[in-house]
């Protein structure tokens, strides 16, 4: 953290100027932390920072308050310059609950602010965080600068004119909290005090409270003398434009309405709730007035197969899940592939296997991708990279689908689902069309008859004189059974050939560096930002470091053999034990090498960086 | 989404054979399957509707390769999920006529969420549940209809589980349209599927059908012309429950328990109860659905028949409510929507 500190006129708390800070609110999972965060974050944004965010809430809804299981944290990074990642270490940590102080306690920097709530460090909520001494009076918290706020209390003296129930009144302490961090980095509350207004128009006493909470906890700030400084991000140099945050989810759902009706389409989408993917069922059910047509089926394999039916009768049909409702989907994604139906599948993936981690992010889906159903049966596979790209890579995955007729699977994660990046808003101009032609003419119809990209004809029922029948079974040509062993053999090999000539109708990998160099980071999905910062950083000492990220894993685009022999080392971090190292390794012979981790979170940028050094160093070690 | 204009077109005249494929029927001869196949032909035919509007999806078993000798769109899935598939059909394009033809394995078995799912959401989908008793492709295992104690290859010793009754299952899911036939009675059929193909809402038609290689003798008691009316009740809507060969006997509730009664010494038919289809409230289809053979005469015919809104109308009536209150869906202003900020 780069900073440059100047008094203030008034002669109070010094403001810093820094470059970039991570903040993370953390408290019980009912004390509306993600609420505090949201706000903080749309704040920055709209001040002209580039901000990234991590949210981290637990599996239970509400968890027993105050214990260690039911903490709930918000975790932003703002910058004065592009920044990749929501940071790997906590400069101040907003802690609502001793079980709260003690989850994040380890991610804060020496030296960084620790505001804690002390109205919720009694001898009860120290037993369930299973503090066996108050870490407010055992010198544990000395290398921190710690602000003791009894946040609660404050927060009930501030609303105690508007006569609410004790209960409602410390329900706006998280407003109290945002308002003290808003004055901590020199943030205006016009943003909240707007968005209160907004939310609680109807609610006057709810909207009364939050505002005074709010104001009270800057006003604290203001006047406690209990902060020796204060910080200042100044606004970031963003691609100019009009921006506005989106969450992976948000934008996954706003590409597939943009895919549909640049194809003039119906949007169906059918889904089965999961977390993380909940949300892009969310979002899209509530835009009917698009002619969004959403089926909340009765468990994933109905969500999958309605797909299929609404593939058939013409609709751009997709569904959304997560790891074990994949799982589920995967014979009916093989009868996709058999009966050569336009679709997409979206898995935002978590922890697993089975129930897993289910709100926590993991990479570990890809061989169930790509490998993932009975015999032959190739599907292509994409994956985003970030939140914002999210909205390009739906447009993609619908652009593949319908020309080569096939279901398409599109891979994110929970980190980038949930997380939220400022986004270039576009203007419809500039998106692509997605054509899309249905058969017509009953004289040349075949069911199984392909174009010059393998691509069996689209025609659906309700066309005179097209009847036919597609179906499990292996057919022929003309759409009959067929059990003939040469027919089988030219079927599996036509389907395998048309998914490979993709590899054709993508871009080339592009490679972050230079072409050539001693060490090729290969990434591919939500390690997009840590990736490239940990590799920005390498390049800024000098090192020969290159980084690519794949959107395509099938296929995989067609200079990528000569990307990965123009280095000497290759080194594949994943959020796994090693799965597109396994496929590369399979594919193109080259020796790389894994970095992975699996603890239900992103990579820090340090971790990387540290893994490019380490492999950096043995091949150093290895020279004559 | 309209995919062709039928209205500008004079309506077809279509003949059964018309909606034969170039296919060759392979179920094995006798097989109850070939008369479901030649009602459903006729009752087509005979509806005015073009061909390419109807699309009939099944699942996998016997019964499942139903739509490759139909002459109209199909689509033979995955075992069990036709009706899901129908639903996606039918949401995708409401102005299509939507079949599904399944059985007792494929339905109620593998299928069984989805049965009771698509009934209780109402969609306008026809169901034709093949009911045999057993697995037939898989040659010869007890089905989750299969009596209590029947013996198979998966059960030499008896089977230990309860049989599903599919009405009973229909009505608990709601269903709008519940009805029974029989593949020997080739009049009841055409009425039962042609009053399934005017329903609005999921029609659903239970056949009993007989698998003459591995469970011939299942619906012996209503296969034979001649003992058909004393072992059966047809269900006519209005009209007092009367049946046997000389129409001697009724069924008339005592308490709430139904039973057989003779006509005539002191038993008058307006005594007996009195078939109500339309009845907003399932209580007598559902005892109907409990009568069975040889304790009772087993009903036949439309057991329930109600009006009620489809899933497929009350999604564009979303929609178009949407589209009113919001405006129809502009995506300039949706990527303009929330706060936003300049930067220059």
């Amino acid at each position: 953290m780069t900073s440059n500190t100047t008094g203030r006129p008034d002669g109070t708390a010094k403001v810093e100027q820094v470059r970039s800070a991570t903040i993370r609110f953390a408290g019980d999972s009912g004390d509306g932390m993600q609420l505090a965060g949201t706000q903080f974050t749309n704040t920055s944004a709209i001040f002209g920072n580039d901000v990234a965010t991590l949210p981290d809430y637990p599996a239970e809804i509400r968890a027993p308050a105050g214990t260690l299981a039911g903490v709930s944290g918000f975790q932003i990074n703002i910058s004065d310059e592009d920044i990749y990642t929501p940071g790997d270490r906590v400069d101040a940590l907003i802690a609502m609950n001793p079980a709260a102080l003690k989850a994040n306690v380890k991610d804060l920097m020496d030296g960084g602010h620790l505001i804690l709530n002390t109205d919720e460090f009694t001898t009860a909520n120290l037993a369930k965080a299973r503090y066996a001494s108050n870490p407010l009076e055992d010198g544990s918290l000395e290398h921190f600068r710690v602000c003791q706020v009894p946040i609660t209390s404050h927060t009930i003296d501030a609303v105690k004119d508007l006569g609410l129930a004790r209960r409602d009144a410390e329900r706006c302490k998280n407003f109290y909290a945002l308002g003290l961090v808003c004055w901590l980095y020199d943030r205006p509350l016009e943003p909240t005090l707007d968005w209160i207004r907004d939310k609680f128009s109807s609610r006057t006493e709810i909207l009364g409270a939050n505002s005074l909470a709010l104001r009270a906890g800057y006003n604290f700030g203001e006047t406690a003398e209990m902060f020796a400084v204060r910080f200042r991000v100044e606004p970031a140099s963003l691609p100019p434009g009009t921006y506005r945050n989106l969450t992976g989810n948000q934008a996954m759902a706003m590409g597939l309405a943009t895919a549909a009706i640049r194809a003039d389409k119906t949007l169906f989408y059918a889904s089965y709730p999961i977390t993380p993917a909940s949300d892009i069922l969310h979002e899209l059910a509530a835009m009917k007035h698009f002619g969004v047509k959403t089926f909340q089926a009765e468990d994933e394999i109905a969500a999958m197969t309605a797909v299929l039916g609404a593939s058939f009768a013409g609709a751009l049909a997709v569904t959304g899940t997560s790891g074990p409702g994949m799982a589920l989907k995967q014979e009916a994604i093989g009868l996709g592939v058999m009966a050569e139906l336009p679709c997409v599948i979206v898995n935002v993936q978590r922890g697993g296997p089975s129930t897993g981690l289910p709100t926590k992010t993991e990479q570990a889906d890809l061989w169930q991708a790509v490998l993932g159903r009975n015999s032959e049966c190739p599907v292509p596979v994409l994956a985003a990279s970030s939140a914002s790209d999210c909205f390009d890579t739906a447009i993609e995955a619908f652009r593949i689908a319908v020309k080569y007729m096939t279901p398409v699977i599109l891979l994110t994660d929970g980190y980038i689902g949930n997380s939220s990046e400022p986004w270039r808003i576009r203007s419809v101009d500039e998106l692509p069309t997605i054509e899309i032609h249905h058969w017509t003419d009953p004289t040349t119809f075949k069911p199984y008859l392909r174009n010059e990209f393998g691509s069996r004809p689209w025609a659906i029922p309700g066309t005179p004189g097209l009847q036919h029948r597609i179906g499990g079974l292996e057919k022929d040509v003309d759409g009959n059974v067929c059990y003939e062993p040469e027919n089988h053999q030219r079927m599996v090999n036509e389907r395998q050939s048309k998914v490979d000539g993709i590899a054709t109708d993508i871009p080339d990998q592009d490679v972050h560096g230079d072409a050539t160099g001693d060490l090729l980071v290969v990434g591919w999905g939500g390690t997009y930002g840590a990736i490239t910062a940990a590799v920005n950083r390498v390049r800024a000492q000098g090192k020969r470091v290159s980084s690519i990220h794949l959107r395509y894993l099938r296929p995989m685009p067609r200079n990528l053999g000569t990307v990965l022999r123009s280095f000497k080392r290759i080194l594949v971090p994943e959020l796994n034990l090693g799965q597109l190292l396994l496929l590369l390794r399979g594919d193109y012979l080259v020796d790389a090498t894994g970095l992975n981790k699996v603890q239900g979170k992103p990579f820090l940028v340090s971790e990387i960086e540290d893994g490019i050094n380490k492999t950096l160093a043995q091949a150093g070690g290895e020279q004559p | 989404m309209s995919v062709s204009d039928s209205a500008s077109r004079p309506l077809p005249v279509l003949k059964p054979k018309d909606f034969a494929t170039d296919q060759e029927v392979r179920w094995c001869p006798g097989c109850g399957d070939y008369s479901i196949l030649a009602q459903t032909r006729k009752v087509l035919a005979e509806a005015g509707v073009p061909r390419e509007k109807y699309v009939f999806v099944s699942g996998i078993g016997c019964s499942s390769r139903f739509p490759y000798y139909m002459e109209t769109y199909g689509f033979h899935s995955i075992h069990g999920r036709a009706p899901a598939i129908a639903t996606g059909v039918k949401i995708a394009n409401p102005d299509l006529q939507v079949w599904v033809a399944t059985g007792d394995g494929d339905g109620l078995s593998i299928g069984g969420n989805h049965f009771i799912h698509v009934m209780r959401r109402n969609v306008g989908l026809k169901i034709l549940l093949f009911n045999n008793r057993i697995y037939g492709l898989t040659k010869g295992q007890y089905s989750p209809t299969s009596e209590f104690g029947k013996r198979t290859k998966s059960s030499p010793f008896g089977s230990i589980d309860n049989p599903i009754n599919p009405i009973c299952m229909a009505i608990a899911a709601e269903a709008t349209f519940v009805a029974r036939t029989i593949d020997a009675d080739v009049k009841g059929m055409v009425d039962v599927v042609r009053r399934a193909a005017e329903h609005k809402g999921t029609a659903f038609v239970e056949i009993y059908q007989d698998c003459n290689v591995y469970n011939h003798d299942a619906f012996h008691f209503a296969n034979d012309k001649a003992t058909r009316p004393d072992n059966t009740l047809c269900l006519e809507h209005g009209k007092p429950m009367i049946f046997g060969k000389d129409r001697d006997r009724g069924i008339r509730l005592n308490g709430t328990h139904p039973v057989v009664v003779e006509l005539g010494k002191g038993v008058e038919a307006d005594g007996l109860l009195i078939h109500d289809e339309r009845a907003p409230e399932p209580t007598l289809a559902y005892l109907l659905s409990r009568m069975h053979w040889p304790e009772f005469p087993e009903p036949m015919g439309v057991f329930r028949a109600i009006e009620a809104d489809t899933y497929e109308d009350l999604l564009d009536r979303q929609i178009h409510a949407a589209r009113e209150r919001l405006g129809a869906g502009d995506l300039e202003r949706l990527f303009n929507s929330g706060e936003k900020w300049e930067v220059k």
